[in-house]
């Protein structure tokens, strides 16, 4: 969500606007007639709702960094990741970056949830079913001799990353995804979004695993 | 190689700071967010009986104090610049500059109760008088009760600024109480401009 107002100085001039806007109400009231009061009202309503439509879409991401640097030799990854995971090529990329490394990784699944249930605060099924394939990716990863440890992150895969940016602190961060087409992720422009929003390198891994089962068998 | 996945705790993670605003601020702007829905409530039964049932405003024989009321709202308006003006002050280490400004944010937040007060008094028409009557006292008073609680924060704000508190690093003390009072003087010109002149 954007915020409008954060802090007193906002504020401040909020108050400013909320004057000019109630004072020229009041003089078309009192100069012209409850009508023409009534169009200003509506005209100066749509002119700022218009105005902050297009400063919304205008305003410039700020920049996510991490809390901390990692010392001399080590490397965190931050993977994102729902249920793509188990993915060889994401198992191998995770391998890729942090050879020669003393690496550090940390698995985030997002408790993915319905809109109203998120309204609504209900997010416990959301939350153990995200642990379910949080377990099942950590178990496939230890399997391939990856060391990572793991959470349930927020509904909201950005949101999920900009929190464990803030608490682990990522030198790098992976983004498994499905293929194009089969990726809601990829059509919401969750990766261009984190590109946006992060200051920290950011990799994306198409992870098909249907064609890995197929491979497989 | 070590896997481990953190204990599966039931609801939603510990709450860090994770969002760009701080959390105090966040905090005022989400009760001010609940207040707002409050006086959205009070606003809508305004507008219930002045435009859906059609009563008179004001009901005749009473009349509105308009001037008096214009007064006290260009004295809470001047409040929000002096309380920016403090705000700024403390920014730069300008302590003299912190301590006018609330104190004269305060000064006239206090006249305006006061002049508020006193014009219940020889207003002419009561609570009971009607559904005008109740709205607007309603209305108003729920807003006094908004101004009487800033005085309050606005209280300590000063206190804590006159006993050498607050640094251009740490002023929490004085934004939190100042975008409270931001709200009220804009929360007050609604009212004024909706119960008294329009």
């Amino acid at each position: 969500m954007i915020n409008p107002l954060r802090s007193e100085a906002e504020a401040f001039r909020f108050v400013l606007a909320s004057l000019a806007y109630f004072a020229a109400i009041v003089l078309a009231t009192v100069l012209g007639g409850e009508w023409v009061g009534l169009a200003v009202f509506i005209a100066l309503t749509a002119l700022v709702i218009g105005w902050w439509l297009r400063a919304r879409r205008a305003e410039q991401p700020v920049q996510t960094r991490p809390t901390r640097q990692s010392a001399a030799g080590e490397r965190r990854i931050l993977v994102i990741a729902n249920e793509t995971v188990g993915g060889e090529t994401l198992r191998d990329c995770i391998r890729q970056k942090t050879e020669g490394y003393r690496e550090e990784v940390l698995v985030v699944t997002p408790a993915l949830n319905s809109p109203l249930k998120h309204w609504a605060s209900d997010e416990d099924e959301a939350r153990a079913a995200a642990q379910k394939r949080l377990d099942a990716s950590l178990a496939r990863l230890r399997g391939s001799g990856v060391e990572a440890r793991g959470e349930v992150g927020d509904g909201e895969p950005l949101q999920a990353m900009e929190d464990a940016l803030r608490t682990f602190g990522a030198d790098e961060i992976i983004i498994s995804t499905h293929p194009e087409g089969r990726s809601h992720w990829l059509e919401r422009g969750v990766v261009t979004h984190a590109r946006e929003r992060f200051a920290v390198p950011i990799t994306h891994v198409v992870v098909d695993l249907e064609r890995e089962r197929e491979d497989v068998r | 190689m070590a896997v481990h996945a953190e204990a599966h705790a039931h609801g939603p993670p510990l709450a860090h700071k994770s969002s760009r605003v701080d959390a105090s601020i966040l905090g005022i702007f989400l009760f001010i967010a609940s207040e707002i829905m409050l006086f959205g409530a009070f606003f809508t039964a305004y507008f219930f009986v002045r435009v859906v049932a059609g009563t008179p405003w004001p009901t005749p024989p009473f009349h509105l104090p308009v001037f008096v009321a214009g007064i006290n709202t260009l004295i809470l308006v001047t409040s929000s610049f002096t309380m920016h003006w403090a705000l700024q002050s403390i920014k730069r280490d300008n302590h003299a500059g912190l301590q006018a400004g609330l104190l004269l944010t305060f000064l006239m937040g206090l006249t305006f109760l006061l002049t508020q007060i006193r014009e219940y008094s020889r207003i002419g028409f009561a609570p009971k008088d009607g559904a005008f009557g109740t709205i607007f006292y309603c209305l108003t008073g729920l807003h006094g009760a908004h101004v009487a609680v800033g005085l309050l924060l606005l209280l300590a704000a000063t206190v804590r600024a006159f006993r050498g508190h607050y640094s251009s690093t740490a002023h929490h003390g004085v934004e939190i109480p100042g975008i409270y009072w931001h709200f009220v003087d804009v929360m007050w010109i609604v009212v004024y401009s909706t119960v008294y002149i329009l």
